[in-house]
Parts: structure tokens; C-alpha cells; sequence
């Protein structure tokens, strides 16, 4: 491979034969879909999961279940070790300590979570320790023009609940963005600068440690949304010295209805909680509160616990087969992707040009062909991809387009599945009768 | 090729959403409504004539963007309704709803539907079936106008 990214040089990546065996773990991947083998090319949006993972659950339901952090019953204690040893598994595989990670339902959640408590500490909720998240008009919250809706929204609302300004990175014509974009619109008056690790339709790859460095320079801080990098490359969070960061189980061979907040634990404890009820107080009295320490502070009611051990065996899973393997595996099959793709007419993929470092997926519009006609074509032999906006409209209306088709590959995704893809998707225009 | 993808794509449809009927907008109308499915960013904008002083369609004409299937069946919409009185015209409406729910076992009512019975291998597809009703789902709207105006 002649491609540079910088620490992949060295590691080899997984071979045929090991994704082969891989792909035996992994129940729904043998799935026969209209009269062709499951070619699964979906996995930015939800991966598959092995047996190992559907295994840990039930056995944890079979075995083990119990209501956590309550009770003094056998079962309850056997949950409770289970759900806070997750919560170290998945701590280390972020580079944090488990203080610092806090279940939620998903990212969405997460992103959520982090946003109502700048809102909360804006309205007087937190005390002198939540002053710096406190909002004014005239502060400046910023995300990029790339972003999930998920990193939109909720700072939508942040800014309409604080008189604070919602600012953006513009983007290219080919959705990406450079430090230089960002250093123009970081400044004196930014308080959070809010962007995403990995482009879910792009598969750009964001200079994270320099606009940590702008951001923090600025005095703001920084939220990382890590849905598409935390599943495919080895992350230390505080290594890239974000202060919070988000992502979700179900993308990274996990359950769905599990998802992670990391937050630095002085950020944390000083954050006003956004649930609140059961499980995350100390003191209740008929008037007031008082609540725990991070993270249980922030989990209130009744926690996804098999979720959170089955993410557990989810990581133990990728930690086996080496994040750093996988990473250099999927930066092969995304050059296979955009090579192929080159060679169809009428394709336009966006995001980075061939040979720059993307994650494993490509977004692309074909000519004359809608992307839902394009993924209706590829199901009928077998082969899902995601079409549509991949809730990024923003991106999609700088791009000229309403909707793109994004093949994402994973650990378990073959050079043949990648070579079917491409032959299929070469055959799209001509189905519709497209000419050249 | 399977036959349930080819019973989708008739190409009745791929000519339809190619060469579009009433694929313009009017400087006047008696309702306008832009209908957007969110889930994929498919959108029309829908505009409804009445023959004046009578409850007969004079024209539907449309602007969007968006699939195959819903600008098809924008188009063939567009051709059918002209001519019918309103209540026919949602009595057609309801018989396409019918049968585009029918996951593929329904005896569409060609009379009632004409040439809209092509879609009817949209049935197979449930994901495919908002696609399908957007038009029809937007002049829903506009004869609601219409009927609230009068009021």
C-alpha cells in the first residue's frame, strides 16, 4: 500500500483468511437476502454482532440478572459487579477511567446530556462549580457544517435556551474542512467547539489534536463525537485532550440502547445532571437534592445493563483482533471502494480524494439516479447499503445533493462483498436507462 | 433481476419519472402544499385547480425532488385527476392508499385507479410505500384547503 497515514505503516493489516474466520462469529452475515448472500455494507449505521456478544448477554440474563446498585441479594451483586466491570472494560478501550464514562441510551443521548447541563448551569442549576458552563448572548458555540444532526441540534437548542451564538466550520465542495477553516471561525468568544472525529458520510478524518489546541487556547471546550472512529481505530481520548466525547454501542458490534458519554472527571462532577430521579441522589428531602458523584449522577432510573455487558464483550472482541488491524484493514477496502468506483461513469463520490486517509466508507450520487432507486437496485441482489441524507441535510445542501448511497465496511467485510458491490453499482444507470 | 424489483420498476414508472406530467407550477392556484418525507429528504411542491364554480379538477401540476417512485407517481397523479369531481378524486386516493398497504396481495380496482395500478409491486416494498403516496398525500392537503376556504 502507498497510502500514508501516519502509525498504520508498520501494522498488517487483517488477511482474507482472518476476516473469513471472522465472519463465522457473526450469525446474520449468513443471512440470504432475495435469493443472494447478505453482502452487509451497512455497518456506519449498525454493525452486525458476533455470538460472543449475543452470548454475553443472554448469559448475563440466564445467570446473573438483578436490579444494580440496589438490593443485597446475591443476583443483585453478581449485576452490579458485572455493569461496573463494563463500565472499566469499556473505559479502557477509550484510554479513560471508569469515573469518566457514563451510559446513556445512545450517542444522541449522550450529545444530549452534555448540552442540558450547559443549559442547566445557565439557569442557575450547578452552583459556583458549574460557572463554566454557564452561557451568555454574545458566546459563541461552534460545530462543523458536517456534522450529524445529532451535533447540530441539540446546540440548537443550547443556543436558543442561552442567547449564545451557533457558528459553524464551513466546508468544501467536497464536505471537507481544513484547521485553517476552523481557526477562522474559533475565537476569544467560543465556549464549545463541538465536531465529529469521523464523517459519517464523508469518512474525512478531522485534525483533532490542532483543533483541540485552538479550542482550548480560546477557553473553550471541546466535544468529540466519536461514533464513526471508536468502532475502527484505536482511541485515547485523553490523549487528544477532548473533554467530552460520545458514541454508541451498536455501531461497534454492541446492542443498540446502549451508549457512552466521556467527560474529564472534574468536568463531570462539576456538570448539572439532565435526568433526573432514582439512582443518582444522595439526599432527598421534600424540598431539595443533592446528587452523586459522576457518572451515577447522571444515570438515573433503570439502567441498559445487559446492553452494557454485552458492549463489554463487544470490546473484548475488537481488543482481540487489534483496533489497529482493523484500522489498516478497512483503509485497504476503502481504497478498493474509491478505486472501483472511479471507474463507473456517472459517479461522483465525495469526501477525500483517493489516497488521502479515510475511514471505510464512501458516499457517492449517481447521475440520474435517486439514492433510494440505487439502494432498491443493490437490496435485489443482496447487497444493503444505507441511502439518504445520513441525517446530515446541512452537509447534503452544501454538497448540491438530497441524498448520496454510502457503502461502510467493518471488520467482517470482504474484498468479494467490496468487488460485488462495485460491479452492482455499475449497473444501476443502465437499469434506469440513464445514458451517459 | 427479480420480478418483484421489476414489478416495481415498470417502466411505465422509469418513463414516468423521466418525462413528467405536470411538472410545472402555476401562477395560480386555488391550494399550494409542500410535502416533505424526512426520512430520506424526498419533497413536492403540489398545487390544485378546481374548474371555477364547480367541484371538477382542472389540473395538478407539481415541482419536486426525489425518487423514482414519487415523481412517477406525481406524474401519472397529475394525469388521472383532471376531469374527476373531488369526491371521486379522494375515492381514488383511498383506493390507492389501499392497495400500496396491501403488501403485495391486493386486487387494485383498475376502474377506479387507472393507469395508477402500476403501482401496485410498491406494495412489496414498505419502505418504498411513503414514496409513493407523497403527491397524492400533498393533494390530500390541498383539497382540505380548498374545503376549509369554503367553509
Amino acid at each position: 500500500m502507498s497510502l500514508s497515514v501516519a502509525g498504520t505503516a508498520t501494522i498488517a493489516p487483517l488477511t482474507e483468511a482472518e476476516v473469513a474466520r471472522i465472519r463465522a462469529d457473526f450469525p446474520a452475515l449468513a443471512e440470504i437476502v432475495n435469493g443472494e448472500p447478505l453482502a452487509y455494507l451497512d455497518s456506519g449505521a449498525t454493525a452486525q454482532r458476533p455470538q460472543q456478544v449475543l452470548d454475553a448477554e443472554v448469559d448475563f440474563l440466564k445467570h446473573s440478572n438483578g436490579a444494580v446498585h440496589r438490593g443485597a441479594h446475591t443476583l443483585a451483586g453478581l449485576a452490579t459487579e458485572a455493569y461496573e466491570s463494563a463500565r472499566e472494560t469499556v473505559a479502557a478501550f477509550v484510554g479513560a477511567d471508569a469515573e469518566e464514562i457514563v451510559w446513556t441510551s445512545n450517542a444522541t443521548d449522550a450529545l444530549n446530556l452534555v448540552a442540558h447541563g450547559f443549559i442547566n448551569a445557565t439557569a442557575g442549576r450547578g452552583g459556583a462549580a458549574a460557572q463554566r458552563f454557564v452561557l451568555s448572548p454574545g458566546d459563541e458555540i461552534v460545530v462543523t457544517e458536517a456534522e450529524h444532526h445529532a451535533n447540530i441540534v441539540p446546540w440548537q437548542e443550547v443556543a436558543a435556551h442561552t442567547g449564545a451564538t451557533l457558528r459553524f466550520v464551513p466546508v468544501d465542495d467536497n464536505g471537507i474542512w481544513t484547521v485553517a477553516d476552523a481557526a477562522g471561525v474559533i475565537t476569544e468568544s467560543t465556549k464549545i467547539v463541538a465536531f465529529s472525529h469521523v464523517s459519517n458520510v464523508t469518512g474525512f478524518i478531522a485534525p483533532v489534536e490542532e483543533v483541540v489546541a485552538l479550542a482550548h487556547a480560546a477557553g473553550a471546550l471541546v466535544v468529540l463525537d466519536v461514533c464513526q472512529s471508536a468502532p475502527h481505530r484505536t482511541l485515547d481520548l485523553r490523549a487528544l485532550d477532548v473533554d467530552f466525547a460520545a458514541f454508541s454501542g451498536h455501531k461497534m458490534l454492541g446492542p443498540t440502547g446502549i451508549g457512552v458519554l466521556y467527560g474529564r472527571k472534574e468536568l463531570l462532577n462539576a456538570l448539572p445532571p439532565f435526568r433526573t430521579g432514582g439512582s443518582m441522589i444522595e439526599t432527598v428531602t421534600m424540598v431539595s437534592s443533592t446528587f452523586m458523584p459522576a457518572p451515577q449522577r447522571f444515570e438515573a432510573g433503570t439502567q441498559p445493563v445487559s446492553q452494557a455487558i454485552a458492549l463489554a464483550e463487544a470490546v473484548r472482541y475488537l481488543n482481540a483482533i487489534g483496533l489497529d488491524r482493523i484500522e489498516a484493514r478497512e483503509e485497504q477496502l476503502a481504497d478498493r471502494l474509491l478505486a472501483g468506483l472511479a471507474e463507473i461513469p456517472g459517479i461522483r463520490v465525495v469526501g477525500p480524494a483517493r489516497g488521502v486517509a479515510r475511514a471505510g466508507l464512501a458516499s457517492f450520487d449517481v447521475d440520474g439516479v435517486h439514492a433510494h432507486d440505487v439502494g432498491q437496485f443493490l437490496d435485489d441482489k443482496g447487497i444493503a447499503v444505507r441511502v439518504g441524507h445520513h441525517c446530515t441535510q446541512p452537509l447534503h445542501r452544501r454538497l448540491g445533493l438530497t441524498a448520496t448511497t454510502r457503502a461502510s465496511a467493518y471488520v467482517y467485510t470482504t474484498e468479494a462483498e467490496v468487488d460485488r458491490f462495485l460491479a452492482a453499482v455499475a449497473g444501476v444507470r443502465p437499469y434506469f436507462g440513464v445514458s451517459e | 433481476m427479480s420480478d418483484a424489483l421489476s414489478g416495481l420498476y415498470q417502466q411505465v414508472i422509469l418513463d414516468h419519472s423521466k418525462q413528467r406530467s405536470g411538472d410545472r407550477l402555476l401562477e395560480r392556484a386555488d391550494a399550494t402544499r409542500f410535502e416533505r418525507n424526512p426520512s430520506c429528504g424526498d419533497e413536492i411542491t403540489l398545487q390544485f385547480v378546481l374548474k371555477p364554480g364547480t367541484d371538477i379538477v382542472e389540473e395538478i401540476a407539481w415541482q419536486g425532488n426525489g425518487c423514482s417512485i414519487s415523481m412517477a407517481s406525481a406524474s401519472v397523479l397529475s394525469q388521472l385527476a383532471p376531469g374527476l369531481t373531488v369526491t371521486e378524486l379522494q375515492a381514488t386516493i383511498d383506493e390507492f392508499r389501499t392497495m400500496l398497504r396491501s403488501k403485495g396481495v391486493g386486487e387494485p380496482d383498475e376502474d377506479v385507479l387507472g393507469d395508477a395500478v402500476v403501482f401496485q409491486g410498491v406494495s412489496k416494498y414498505v419502505m418504498r410505500v411513503k414514496c409513493a403516496m407523497l403527491a397524492w398525500v400533498a393533494t390530500e392537503g390541498t383539497m382540505a384547503d380548498v374545503a376549509t376556504a369554503r367553509d
